[in-house]
């Protein structure tokens, strides 16, 4: 249907909330499908870097999908592992999108991006050690306190190590919750590939993964390459179906944590909407088999010293 | 085990290594192991930076890709990469200096429009992404007292751009473009030409302006008098055809309000509602 005979959808009647259901990560190829066949799905993401032009189709195709679906923000451009300040045009436009959308969750990554003004278009990693830590906390607190909203942060997939770590993903991942307060977003695939690139095992770290913290969880399709010494190397390509073993993990993690939204990424080779939205439905499947967990009170703002049980 | 490098130190040693292959793998960096090696697994980061924003530049820039076919494209978005990383981590304003990096890249030095070519799809990037403004109602200048038609002053619709070349970099473009018909393909013309891209509502468009009308336009642009801008591109255009360009601009949308120095008349930056009111838009007062 040409942009132009959308009808508008009454805005304000759909709850921004994001429901302990399945998604998407929503693509420009299907903005016209999803309008035209109102699917029934639980919410959509976007990368809110895609959303940054002043105005047309992009957010014209937002504004309508949002009125009719649960919106999340998932930002790929903060760079909050970054040993730099935050850029402050990049956080004031996050901010805009943030009011303008009113988003259910708005989550980040544990990584770096930008270097000496330089933008990397990756997600690059962050050795864990204290001052890295520190650094990262306080750019979780400024964004936290710049959008003045709890922001998830999301564990990365990462292909090498660092000598000068100092301490595991865990226990900087539990230290930065109970530094900021912001919440965890559980990538499942990006367990099941960091934990085969670094030679651990997948279930005793989701074994230990602070569940309690998780508002959200990614589900996406990993690509298979070799290492130096020819043994795999996974990388984190969201160019295809989700693998059985990290739908394995995914039944692991739900057993401990209850339904939790949960997001199908595909961003490369993009499928026809059908394809995509049955692997979201495998979700939904087994979000739906689930009793709904018990609702966390949304902690205030900025807690300084939160508990970690 | 050596003194860990300060975060700042290992962040710069990772980025300049992640865009210059002939820099080693960080000295941080290490694989799960001690016997294992880092060098491919660094590669994976090195493979992201230029996969993806090449990536986003064949997204910004089909046209040349398709002048120059993909692979070479890929290999001349590699140079430009590793000598203008993006400067934004919005993608859809990457590329800015593409056009210049063109006009000077020994290897195309044989065909010179081709910077005048990414000029074009770069202008229509930002057209797409630019504000949303209804265009100037052409009706809107039957209001105007008729002596004073030539007092008027134009804002120009923030999708607006315009672009003068020595080439037909705008026959060039639109016989490459992905939809062109083939048959245009032969019989490009050789002049120099200027085109004007712009959105009116939804859709992107752009034309090839006639005699005149870049310089007609860009005046009116830079906030000269309508009689003032119709002498500048008489000037510069012998052939200008007043009636001809000022209907052609009120037509495309390419002006967004008008202005006499006690009238103003729609300049309205709401964007149109969202009904399809094409078949009653000439008679909105």
């Amino acid at each position: 249907m040409p942009i132009s005979q959308i009808t508008p959808a009454s805005s304000g009647t759909t709850p921004k909330e994001i429901p302990p259901r399945a998604g998407v990560g929503l693509k420009a190829e299907h903005y016209q499908t999803i309008l035209e066949t109102a699917p029934d799905i639980g919410w959509f993401e976007v990368h809110p870097e895609n959303y940054m032009g002043a105005g047309g189709p992009p957010h014209r195709y937002l504004s309508e999908i949002a009125a009719r679906y649960p919106l999340s923000l998932h930002g790929v451009g903060a760079s909050i592992g970054a040993d730099k300040s935050l850029d402050t045009d990049h956080i004031n436009r996050l901010k805009a999108l943030n009011e303008r959308y009113a988003p259910g969750l708005f989550s980040e990554h544990l990584a770096w991006s930008s270097h000496d003004e330089v933008f990397f278009n990756d997600l690059l990693p962050v050795p864990y050690r204290q001052d890295s830590l520190d650094r990262v906390v306080d750019h979780v607190n400024q964004l936290q306190d710049h959008l003045s909203r709890r922001i998830l942060i999301e564990n990365p997939s990462v292909y090498v190590a660092f000598e000068s770590s100092t301490m595991s993903e865990i226990t900087f991942l539990e230290r930065l919750v109970a530094r900021t307060g912001c919440g965890l977003l559980l990538d499942c695939n990006n367990v099941y590939v960091s934990a085969t690139n670094q030679n651990y095992d997948p279930v005793a770290y989701l074994d230990a993964f602070p569940v309690e913290h998780v508002g959200e969880i990614h589900l996406a399709g990993f690509a298979r390459d070799e290492d130096d010494e020819g043994e795999p190397l996974l990388i984190d390509a969201h160019d295809r179906e989700v693998a059985d073993a990290v739908w394995a993990l995914y039944d692991q993690t739900l057993a401990r944590s209850g339904a939790v939204p949960t997001l199908i990424e595909w961003d490369n080779n993009i499928p026809d909407w059908d394809i995509l939205f049955a692997e979201a439905m495998r979700a939904e499947d087994k979000l739906r088999a689930l009793p709904t967990r018990l609702k966390e009170p949304e902690p205030d703002l900025i807690l300084g010293h939160r508990h970690v049980s | 085990m050596s003194a860990s490098p300060s975060l700042h130190t290992g962040q710069a040693s990772f980025s300049s290594a992640l865009i210059k292959p002939d820099h080693p793998t960080p000295e941080d960096v290490i694989g799960p192991k001690p016997e294992k090696k880092a060098q491919k697994r660094f590669g994976v980061y090195r493979n992201n930076v230029i996969v993806s924003l090449t990536e986003a530049m064949m997204a910004s820039f089909p046209t040349i890709a398709a002048l120059v076919g993909e692979d070479y494209f890929r290999a001349m978005a590699r140079v430009y990469i590793t000598n203008h990383p993006p400067r934004t981590a919005i993608l859809s304003r990457y590329g800015d200096q593409f056009a210049s990096f063109l006009d000077g890249f020994e290897p195309v030095q044989a065909f010179p429009y081709m910077g005048d070519v990414a000029r074009i799809e770069f202008a229509w990037q930002e057209a797409y992404h630019a504000a949303d403004q209804s265009p100037l109602d052409p009706t809107s200048l039957q209001q105007i007292p008729p002596d004073r038609l030539a007092e008027l002053t134009f804002t120009l619709h923030p999708a607006c751009r315009l672009l003068a070349s020595p080439y037909p970099a705008y026959s060039i473009w639109a016989a490459h473009k992905q939809d062109a018909p083939q048959e245009t393909m032969a019989s490009l013309p050789q002049e120099a030409e200027a085109s004007l891209i712009t959105r009116p509502q939804w859709d992107v468009m752009a034309i090839k302006l006639p005699a005149g009308g870049f310089a007609f336009l860009n005046a009116l642009g830079e906030g000269l008098t309508l009689g003032q801008a119709a002498a500048v591109a008489l000037e510069a255009a012998p052939a200008f055809d007043f009636a001809r360009n000022l209907g052609g601009l009120l037509e495309t949308g390419a002006l967004a309000g008008l202005h006499l120095p006690s009238i103003d008349v729609k300049d309205q930056r709401e964007p149109k509602p969202y009904q399809d009111n094409s078949a009653n838009q000439h008679h909105e007062s």
